[in-house]
C-alpha cells in the first residue's frame, strides 16, 4: 500500500483548443522531493496550479492525502505555494508577510512571534522581521516566500520555478539549501522547473513532461542512465543516437546493425529483442573512451575523424565525424590534465570505445 | 545623454512648452485677477483691489444652495462610480473574459458620446417611465459618465500589481473578501483616491447633463450659467470660480502627496 | 452513507465545482453591477431615443405611430444639414489644432523631462479644475468688444477702435474649444509616447537614422494609438457641444448641438430633436470609421 500524499487520477485540462494537461495519472509519495520537468508550455505549471486550486481540472481528480480536491477552493487546501515572482506583499514588512496566513491559527501573539523567529532562523534570515519588503534582495524575497508558506506546515509545499530569477552562483547555493531544508523538515516538495540540471540535483523523483503529457517518471539516476524513450533521453543531458535494427538474438546478447557503428553486440533488454525491430542505440558523450591508434576490436568500437572541439575549462567537447552518419558524434572528456585539453587537432583518425553498460537501447517508431 | 544647459539656452521644445502653458493658464488666471478688481466691468485698466465680490459670493444663499447640491451629488457619484469602476477593473484585469474588448468598449461609450445626446436620451427615458426629475436623476447620469473614468484609473493601477499577490493571499488561507481588504485594497488605495477625486471633479463641474435632468434644484454649474446672463452678477461668479480653482489645487496637491506615500509599483506609463 | 444525503451533497458539490471552474462566469458576475448599470443607463436610453425619432410631436404629447416624417423634415430643410456639416467642419478643425498643439507638449514631458513627470502632468491639468463654463466665459471676456484683449491693446495705445472680429464667430468657438480640450488631448498622447521602448529609438539611431527621421519612422507610428484616441476624444464630444457656441459663437457660430438643445427647449419638438440626434450620431460614426480605416491604411503604407 503506497503512502501517496498526492494522487493524480486521469487529470486533464484544456484552454480553448489547446490541451495543456493530458491524462496525468501518477502518485507523489509522502516526504518526497518531486519535480515536474519540461520545456515551456509542457503543462507543468498548469498541473502545479491545479494542485494549489488556481486552475480546476476539466477531467479527472486530484487527491491530497486521500481527499478529493475538486470542490475545494485554494484557501482551504492543505498545501501552500511559493510563487515564481515570490509575491511578497509590498505593503507589509517581513514579519507581516510571514504571519499573513496565520491570522486564523488561534495562536497567541507570543506563540506566533516565537514561531516566526524559528522560521526566520530556518531560512537563515534571523532578525529580519522588521525589514520592509522593498529592502529585500531577490534571494531574500525568495526565502521570505518560503518562510511564509512553511510556517503554515502544509502537507505539500508547491514551488513554481522559484530559482529562475537568481544568478547562477546564488541559484546553486539555494538549490543545496532547499534540498537540506526539505530533508530537515520532511515536508513533501512539489517543484516545477525547466532546468534539468536543477531537477537532477534536487529531486528524489522527476516527472518529465512534454506538450501536456507525462513522458516518464523516475529517479534522477534512472532517468539519466536508463531513460525509456527517445524524448527523455534527448531532453536530459546530451545524447548520441545511432539508428539501428536488431539482426539476431544470442542468449542474453543481441546483435544489431547500427549506422555509423556497424555490427555490434549489446546487452539484451526486455521488449526490445525481436529480430527486425527498429531501435535507437544511444550512448552519452562522457561514456566514450577515445584512442588514437586502431584498437582492432569489433565490439563496442566505432571509427571516425576528429572534427571541431570546444574547451569548457573543466571538460572538453569533441565532435567526431563518422561514416554513414550526418551528425557528428559528441564526445565529452574531463580535462584531467592539460594534455587532454590541448588535444585538438582536427582531421586525425580517432576510435571511440565504450563499455557494455554504457549503451541505452530505445524503441524507434 | 543628459547635457546640463543654462536655462537661457533652452531648446525649442522647452520654449514651446512654456508658451503652451502660458496659453493654457492665461485665460484662467484672468478670473481671479478680475475677481479682485474694483469694477463691475471686466475690462482693462484695473481699478483697484477689493474683496467685495467675495463678500457678495458668500452672502448669496442661492449660490450656497447650489454649491451644497453639487457637493452632495459629487460625493455620492464619486463613491458609487468608484465602486463600479473597481469591480469592473478587477474583473477585466484578473479574469479571462471572453468578449472582453467589446464589453470594455461598451462601458467606455459615455466618454465618446456628445453629452447632449446622452442627456436627451436619459431625459426621454426617464420622463416616459414617469420618474420625476431631481438631483437623483442628475446623480445617476453623472454616475454613467464617471464610471468609465474610474475604471480606466483603476485598471492602470491594478495592471501594475502582480496577480500572484492575490493568489498568494488565497493560498495562505484567506477568503476572497479578506483577500480584498488585506491585500488588494491597501495596494490599490492610491488609485481609489485618484478615482474618487477625478469622479468628484467631473461631477462637480458637469453642466449639460445636470441642466437637462434637474427640476428645481440647481447644481453649481447651472447657477453659474444662469448668472452669466446678468452682468452685475458676473464679478461674484468670477470670485466663485477663483475659489473653486484654489480649492481644487489644494485637493489635488494633497492627493498627490498621499499617493507618494503609497506603495511604489511598476508602471509603464510613468504615472 | 445515506443515499439521499450523499446525492444532495454531490449536487451542491457539482454546482460549486462548476462555478469555481468557470473563470468567465466568476469574472462576469463581478462585472455584472457595472454592466447592468451601463445597460440601463446607456443602451436603453439610446434605443428609446432611436425609437422616439419615429414618433411625432403634438403640442405636449407624442403621436405614437411610426412615421418617417422627422427624417424627411431633416433632409427637406437644407439648414439642418448645413449646420451639421458646419459643426463637423468646426469640430474637425478643433481636433486638428488641438492635437497638433498638444503633441509637442506631450513629447516634451515624455522625452525631455527626466524626473517628476507627474508634476508636469498635474501642472497641465490644474487649469481644468476651474469650471468649464467659466473657462468658456473667460474667453468671451478675453475676446469681447470691451474685453480684455481689446481694452488692453487700447490702453497700450496699439489700437484706437476695438477689434470686432475676435468674438461671436466660428473662429472664436474653435479657439475656445482648443483651449478647453488641451488636457484631454495631451494625456492619451503622453501615455502612448511614454510606453515606447527607448531601446527602439537607440536601435534606429544605431542603424543610421538621424533624430528627425527616427521620429518620423519610429516614434510617430508607435504613438499613433494615443493620437487616434486623443482625436476621437476631442472630435466626437465637440460635435455635440452647444455651450461654447452659445457663449462665444454668436449667430454665425451656431452648431448642431444648439439646434438639438432648442428642440428640447423653446422649439419643443422632441421627436424631431431625436431624429436630428440620430442623424448626427450616424454621420459622426461614419466619419470616425472612415478616419480609423484611413489611419489603418496609412500605417500599412508607412510601415
Amino acid at each position: 500500500m503506497s503512502d501517496a500524499i498526492i494522487s493524480f487520477q486521469g487529470v486533464g485540462k484544456h484552454f480553448g483548443k489547446v490541451k495543456a494537461v493530458d491524462n496525468a495519472s501518477f502518485d507523489i509519495q509522502r516526504g518526497e522531493f518531486f519535480s515536474l520537468l519540461g520545456p515551456s508550455g509542457c503543462g507543468k505549471t498548469t498541473l502545479l496550479r491545479m494542485v494549489a486550486g488556481f486552475e480546476v481540472p476539466d477531467e479527472g481528480e486530484i487527491m491530497i492525502d486521500g481527499e478529493p480536491m475538486s470542490a475545494t477552493p485554494p484557501n482551504k487546501r492543505p498545501v501552500n505555494m511559493v510563487f515564481q515572482s515570490y509575491a511578497i506583499f509590498p505593503h507589509l514588512d517581513v514579519r507581516g508577510n510571514i504571519a499573513f496566513g496565520m491570522r486564523r491559527s488561534g495562536l497567541s501573539r507570543a506563540e506566533l512571534d516565537q514561531r516566526i523567529d524559528e522560521v526566520l532562523d530556518l531560512i537563515k534570515l534571523p532578525g529580519y522581521g522588521s525589514r520592509g519588503a522593498a529592502e529585500l534582495s531577490g534571494g531574500q524575497r525568495q526565502r521570505v516566500a518560503l518562510a511564509r508558506a512553511l510556517i503554515k506546515q502544509p502537507k505539500v509545499l508547491l514551488l513554481d520555478e522559484p530559482l529562475g530569477a537568481l544568478d547562477k552562483k546564488l541559484r546553486e547555493q539555494m538549490q543545496i539549501e532547499l534540498r537540506q531544508l526539505q530533508q530537515q523538515i520532511g515536508i513533501t516538495f512539489l517543484f516545477v522547473t525547466h532546468d534539468q540540471e536543477e531537477a537532477l540535483t534536487l529531486s528524489d523523483r522527476i516527472a518529465v513532461m512534454s506538450e501536456g503529457e507525462v513522458m516518464e517518471i523516475a529517479s534522477p539516476g534512472d532517468l539519466y542512465e536508463s531513460p525509456s524513450s527517445r524524448f527523455v533521453a534527448d531532453f536530459i543531458g546530451s545524447m548520441n543516437f545511432f539508428e539501428a535494427e536488431i539482426s539476431n538474438v544470442h542468449g542474453d546478447r543481441i546483435e544489431v546493425d547500427a549506422r555509423g557503428i556497424g555490427r555490434t553486440m549489446i546487452r539484451r533488454q526486455e521488449r526490445l529483442s525481436s529480430p527486425g525491430q527498429k531501435i535507437w542505440v544511444a550512448i552519452r558523450p562522457e561514456k566514450f573512451q577515445p584512442v588514437f591508434t586502431d584498437p582492432k576490436e569489433a565490439e563496442n568500437t566505432l571509427a571516425g575523424t576528429l572534427g571541431p572541439s570546444a574547451y569548457l575549462g573543466d571538460r572538453s567537447h569533441f565532435y567526431v565525424h563518422v561514416a554513414d552518419r550526418d551528425e557528428p558524434v559528441l564526445v565529452a572528456l574531463q580535462n584531467l590534465n592539460r594534455a587532454i585539453g590541448d588535444m585538438r587537432q582536427p582531421n586525425q583518425p580517432i576510435w571511440l570505445r565504450w563499455t557494455d553498460d554504457a549503451v541505452v537501447v530505445l524503441p524507434r517508431s | 545623454m543628459s547635457k546640463r544647459r543654462p536655462w537661457w539656452r533652452a531648446d525649442a521644445f522647452t520654449i514651446y512648452a512654456v508658451i503652451y502653458l502660458t496659453f493654457i493658464y492665461l485665460p484662467v488666471l484672468f478670473l481671479p485677477l478680475f475677481s479682485f478688481n474694483n469694477s463691475k466691468y471686466i475690462a482693462f485698466p484695473l481699478k483697484g483691489f477689493t474683496l467685495k465680490w467675495y463678500e457678495q459670493m458668500i452672502n448669496s444663499p442661492d449660490m450656497l444652495e447650489a454649491l451644497l447640491n453639487s457637493v452632495k451629488v459629487g460625493i455620492t457619484v464619486a463613491i458609487l462610480s468608484t465602486i463600479l469602476g473597481l469591480l469592473a477593473a478587477k474583473a477585466v484585469t484578473r479574469y479571462r473574459l471572453p468578449g472582453r474588448g467589446p464589453v470594455m468598449g461598451f462601458i467606455m461609450v459615455p466618454l465618446v458620446i456628445p453629452e447632449i445626446i446622452l442627456a436627451i436620451s436619459l431625459l426621454i427615458l426617464i420622463t416616459q417611465v414617469d420618474i420625476p426629475l431631481s438631483l437623483w436623476t442628475v446623480g445617476f447620469s453623472h454616475m454613467l459618465l464617471c464610471t468609465p473614468f474610474a475604471m480606466l484609473v483603476l485598471i492602470s493601477r491594478m495592471e501594475g500589481f502582480d496577480k500572484s499577490l492575490e493568489e498568494a493571499a488565497l493560498d495562505l488561507g484567506e477568503s476572497a473578501w479578506m483577500t480584498f481588504w488585506r491585500v488588494t485594497f491597501p495596494i490599490v488605495l492610491p488609485g481609489i483616491v485618484a478615482s474618487l477625486l477625478l469622479t468628484f471633479t467631473i461631477s462637480f463641474d458637469e453642466f449639460v447633463l445636470a441642466f437637462f435632468l434637474t427640476s428645481t434644484d440647481p447644481t453649481l454649474p447651472i447657477y453659474i450659467w444662469s448668472s452669466l446672463r446678468f452682468p452685475t452678477k458676473i464679478p461674484a461668479v468670477l470670485a466663485l470660480g477663483a475659489t473653486i480653482f484654489v480649492l481644487s489645487f489644494v485637493v489635488v496637491s494633497f492627493s498627490e502627496w498621499f499617493r507618494r506615500r503609497g506603495v511604489k509599483l511598476e508602471s509603464s506609463s510613468g504615472i | 452513507m445515506n443515499p439521499s444525503a450523499s446525492h444532495q451533497s454531490s449536487v451542491g458539490l457539482a454546482i460549486r465545482k462548476r462555478f469555481l471552474s468557470s473563470e468567465p462566469l466568476r469574472g462576469y458576475s463581478l462585472l455584472s453591477p457595472t454592466l447592468l448599470t451601463m445597460l440601463f443607463g446607456l443602451a436603453m436610453p439610446l434605443l428609446v431615443l432611436f425609437g422616439l425619432s419615429f414618433w411625432l410631436q403634438d403640442y405636449v404629447d407624442f403621436i405614437k405611430t411610426f412615421s418617417l416624417q422627422n427624417y424627411s423634415d431633416f433632409f427637406a430643410k437644407p439648414i439642418y444639414g448645413a449646420i451639421l456639416m458646419k459643426s463637423i467642419r468646426i469640430s474637425g478643425m478643433v481636433t486638428l489644432v488641438t492635437v497638433l498643439l498638444a503633441y509637442p507638449m506631450a513629447y516634451f514631458i515624455a522625452f525631455r523631462i527626466k524626473s517628476n513627470k507627474l508634476v508636469w502632468l498635474i501642472l497641465i491639468t490644474v487649469p481644468f479644475w476651474t469650471s468649464y463654463l467659466l473657462r468658456v466665459f473667460a474667453w468671451k471676456l478675453m475676446l469681447g468688444y470691451n474685453g480684455v484683449v481689446n481694452s488692453g491693446l487700447k490702453s497700450l495705445g496699439l489700437i484706437s477702435e476695438p477689434l470686432e472680429f475676435l468674438l461671436y464667430n466660428p473662429t472664436a468657438v474653435a479657439i475656445t474649444l482648443a483651449h478647453a480640450w488641451a488636457a484631454f488631448a495631451i494625456l492619451p498622447i503622453y501615455v502612448s509616447l511614454e510606453k515606447i521602448d527607448r531601446s527602439l529609438l537607440e536601435a534606429a539611431r544605431d542603424l543610421g537614422e538621424n533624430a528627425f527621421m527616427t521620429f518620423i519612422r519610429v516614434t510617430l507610428p508607435l504613438s499613433m494609438p494615443g493620437v487616434i484616441a486623443a482625436s476621437l476624444l476631442v472630435f466626437i464630444p465637440t460635435v455635440g457641444d452647444y455651450v461654447t457656441p452659445s457663449l462665444v459663437g454668436g449667430p454665425s457660430g451656431i452648431m448642431i448641438g444648439n439646434i438639438i438643445q432648442s428642440m428640447f427647449g423653446k422649439a419643443f419638438n422632441w421627436p424631431l430633436g431625436a431624429a436630428i440626434s440620430v442623424v448626427s450620431m450616424l454621420t459622426v460614426t461614419a466619419i470616425v470609421c472612415l478616419f480609423l480605416w484611413g489611419t489603418h491604411r496609412l500605417r500599412r503604407a508607412v510601415a
